[in-house]
């Protein structure tokens, strides 16, 4: 400071003694190093934040990139063009294997040895049969005639087809045999092998093979599971935000329903499947698997989400509005009901839904009650046993089956698609009923 | 059936009941709702509550206790040489009624004793159901015919209602209070059972984690050992990976959108962050195993390194991807909170931008983004699918992150997955990992977002 003072008095007063102007700090070789120091600095600085940006862009591109890779051919299938002879002893055996193969060996007259025909049986999905009779139930008139259907193939005539099988490496390696190549490769070239849209993976339930496992039960599942949290986390959340916004004293007690809120919006989810557990199961003897108790559990997670959103909403009504109310008469709640909580709506359900979002997501929890099984049939009702799409892929995840895996990527975007709408809405509606008082 | 029935009975009362109410009321003054107290509607609305609250709450009560009171009502009848035991052959019993009852096959043959008991069982409930429909059926009505009767010109309709929606308000918050002791307790209540069984200074201290305890006495290693500290060390390792990648990483993007960026570049890494965000974890829990872990692997191997296929480095570097977006949203909050005269006065003293951020900003920000960390680290302890998918089952003690750890809550996941007894320590044990995570999350959350409210409090 003092230095400054001086240099200050020295640069006022003249000197008579020095003609040379006095050499101003800011001039000097040393400080053009340290500004070009400083700024170098500065660009780093500058550089290494665009990079942590652009790390997790790049990311957030690699794993969509990855699943997208992975999963877009399984919303296509590869399906077999046979002419079917509905012989109507073997319907009525119900024999639509033999049938099937029958007209499979047609495309391939000259394989007449058993071990030959063994690879060919093996083309076929073994869902492929009961394709043919719910063909026929629906239409009996069919019986008799002979009809072109399209079947599923398995599998693996479907990762072939689809390019997952390396047809330059020796049979040991590849995983399939040179026979299936070659008899694929002979339906291919007669056209009578080709792939068209996926629909089982959107109406089957789970299977053991992959070709005819699909995500409708796990679809129904969580459509079932969110019905139940929003039914029961929803309105819960909305009133207890309105309490604790609009009425409640501010005392030790609502102190601690506040601090409670916030630490419940961070426990683990995990820590709610165990209280399922020991709760909802252990204690009240609710059925396992079922989408009711999954639904409970997911209510308990989103209701600090939706209260929270729902505080800042209706904190966001200006006084006046109130006071408004108030003094033309309406009783406290009135008040609330008429005039603070429609105008606080958008903010409470962008709220809802991001808590809906999330809740959607969720897998831990699920798994601690028992969701996680192996369910063929889809689910009805809120207590029928059932699956949700993210515990579904998760169980897909571990399947080796190479089919599997695009499937899981498949269900993966569907479930990405499904929240980014969501969300995607939220975004919109905030947009839409943003409001500045 | 029945609850199908009773609710639409009970929908249908409450409807009349309102109508009624409303109607009755107007015509209670003649058509002149001038002399009412309060508006009709409200009348209408102190019907309904009338006729569906009581029968609500009776239904409730009923559905609640109706199977345990079945239960207790057939074991009383049984013999003893049934009924008495541990608790163990009494709740195998419970379930062989209750499996009996609701016509599943329980795979073996069914005492004839047991049989009868589940027959009666069915039919007790089916009868309850069934009386229970006329009982609330019969409450809602007569609460409809008395809410009726009570209406008149001076009837306070409206403070009335006023009161039950103002408890039921108070009803609904304090669900999460209960959510909150319904965790305790029930962590607290198992915890304690499995404790009972292994020592508390074994399992915190112990240093030798093999769950699996043999079905029968004799078979080797029957009595499992559990030493949780392996887990603990593998939580620790991964959350410490996942911190290396989430804070930098996040603290820079959070920076730089704040600092620098401009408002049209803001307004599309904000959403991008956001649906990084929003990607469930199992996603990302495919990503790490099927994606990262051989990538992992691949550049280990070809700097000649022993790498696990299912190493602790793909699980912690997924897990930390996923916190970016959590870190640098709160940070972000921090840095905005930061009063602009700061900023300005450091300028004013000729400070380059970025020595403002590191001297000036990041400095008075420090409580809050320690807080936004600490936030982060609970909550890569508590995510369960990463570690799940991507790392292992085995418990190992090791610092190495290119070896397979296994983690808290890896061990509870699969602890409790699929149809386990009860009652057996292995399954109590996930209980036990379940108390120590929820409270070492507990203190991390409670600090941090005190830091975070007196924080706010500060610049406010």
């Amino acid at each position: 400071m003092t230095d400054l003072v001086e240099q200050d008095v020295a640069a006022v007063t003249p000197s008579p003694a020095s003609s040379t102007p006095p050499k101003s700090r800011l001039r000097g070789e040393a400080f053009a190093r340290r500004l070009r120091a400083r700024h170098a600095a500065e660009r780093r600085f500058r550089l290494a934040g665009a990079a942590a940006v652009a790390l997790a862009a790049l990311i957030l591109v690699l794993l969509l990139g990855s699943i997208v890779a992975k999963g877009a051919s399984a919303f296509l299938e590869a399906r077999i063009r046979l002419e079917v002879t509905l012989d109507p002893a073997e319907v009525a055996d119900r024999n639509y294997n033999g049938l099937l193969r029958r007209a499979l060996y047609a495309h391939f007259p000259q394989v007449t040895d058993r071990a030959g025909r063994r690879v060919l049986n093996d083309l076929l999905s073994s869902g492929a049969p009961y394709e043919l009779e719910a063909m026929v139930a629906k239409d009996p008139a069919l019986v008799g005639t002979t009809q072109t259907v399209w079947v599923r193939a398995d599998d693996q005539i479907d990762q072939l087809v689809k390019g997952g099988y390396r047809r330059d490496l020796p049979e040991s390696e590849r995983g399939l045999s040179d026979a299936k190549v070659a008899a694929a490769d002979a339906l291919l070239a007669s056209g009578a092998l080709a792939q068209g849209f996926n629909t089982t993976l959107f109406t089957a339930g789970d299977s053991r093979e992959p070709e005819q496992a699909g995500i409708g039960g796990a679809i129904v599942g969580s459509l079932l599971t969110l019905l139940v949290t929003m039914a029961l986390s929803v309105p819960v959340g909305i009133s207890a935000a309105v309490y604790l916004e609009e009425f409640a004293p501010k005392n030790r007690w609502t102190d601690l329903i506040e601090v409670n809120i916030n630490n419940l919006a961070a426990v683990p989810s995990i820590i709610f499947g165990l209280l399922g557990l020991a709760v909802f199961l252990g204690f009240f003897g609710m059925p396992r698997s079922a989408p009711l108790v999954g639904g409970l559990v997911m209510a308990l997670m989103t209701l600090p989400v939706i209260i929270i959103a729902s505080r800042v909403a209706l904190k966001a009504v200006p006084p006046s509005i109130r006071e408004a109310a108030l003094g033309i008469g309406a009783s406290p709640l009135q008040t609330v009901l008429h005039h603070v909580l429609p105008l606080a709506m958008p903010g409470i359900l962008t709220g809802t839904i991001i808590g809906m979002a999330r809740a959607l997501g969720e897998t831990a929890p699920l798994l601690m009650i028992g969701m996680v099984a192996f369910i063929v049939d889809i689910p009805h009702g809120l207590t029928d046993s059932a699956t949700v799409l993210p515990v579904q892929i998760y169980m897909w995840a571990d399947s080796p089956e190479r089919a599997f895996t695009e499937r899981t990527s498949a269900a993966i975007l569907i479930l990405l698609g499904v929240l980014i709408l969501l969300n995607g809405a939220a975004v919109i509606l905030r947009k839409i009923f943003e409001r500045r008082w | 059936m029945q609850l199908t029935l009773l609710a639409l009975i009970l929908a249908l009362l409450t409807v009349i009941g309102f109508l009624i109410g409303r109607s009755r009321a107007a015509s209670s003054v003649g058509g002149r709702v001038a002399e009412l107290h309060s508006v009709p509607s409200y009348h209408g609305v102190y019907v309904a509550l009338w006729a569906g609250l009581p029968a609500l709450l009776l239904f409730v009560a009923w559905t609640a206790s109706e199977g345990w009171l079945a239960m207790q009502l057939v074991l009383s009848a049984l013999p003893d040489r049934l009924t008495t035991g541990d608790g163990q052959s009494v709740g195998l019993l419970k379930a062989d009624i209750l499996n009996l009852a609701h016509g599943i096959a329980t795979g073996r043959e069914a005492d004839p004793l047991v049989a009868e008991a589940a027959r009666r069982y069915a039919a007790f409930r089916d009868l309850a159901d069934w009386s229970l429909l006329a009982v609330v059926a019969s409450l809602a009505v007569a609460g409809l015919a008395w809410g009726r009767h009570r209406i008149g010109p001076d009837l306070r309709a409206r403070p009335a209602v006023e009161r039950v929606v103002r408890v039921a308000l108070v009803v609904c918050s304090l669900v999460a209070i209960l959510t909150t002791v319904g965790i305790v307790l029930s962590l607290l209540f198992e915890a304690l059972r499995f404790f009972t069984v292994v020592s508390p200074l074994d399992f915190l201290f112990g240093t030798h984690w093999s769950p699996q305890t043999a079905m029968r006495a004799d078979q080797v290693g029957s009595s499992g050992s559990f030493g949780a500290i392996p887990l603990f060390a593998g939580t620790l390792l991964i959350t410490v990976i996942a911190m290396l990648v989430a804070v930098p990483v996040g603290l820079m993007a959070a920076i730089y959108m704040s600092e620098y960026a401009g408002r049209g570049v803001r307004t599309w890494l904000k959403p991008a962050l956001e649906i990084l965000a929003g990607i469930p974890t199992v996603v990302y829990g495919f990503f790490a195993a099927l994606t990262m872990a051989p990538f992992v692997r691949s550049v280990g191997e070809a700097l000649g390194l022993d790498v696990s296929s299912e190493s602790a480095l793909a699980a912690g570097i997924v897990m930390g991807v996923m916190i970016i977006p959590f870190v640098s949203s709160l940070s972000d909050d921090v840095i905005n909170a930061v009063p602009q005269s700061l900023r300005d006065g450091s300028y004013g003293l000729g400070a380059t931008k970025s020595e403002t951020i590191r001297q000036v900003v990041l400095p008075a920000a420090l409580p809050g983004i320690v807080a936004a960390v600490m936030l982060a680290v609970s909550r890569a302890i508590g995510e369960t699918m990463i570690v799940t998918m991507a790392s292992g089952l085995t418990a190992n003690m090791t610092a190495n992150p290119l070896q397979a750890v296994t983690t808290v809550t890896t061990q509870i996941a699969t602890l409790l997955v699929g149809d386990q007894e009860f009652d057996s320590p292995k399954t109590l044990s996930a209980f036990g990992l379940g108390l120590v995570l929820f409270l070492v999350t507990l203190c991390l959350n409670m600090v941090a977002l005190r830091v975070v409210r007196t924080y706010r409090e500060k610049y406010d």
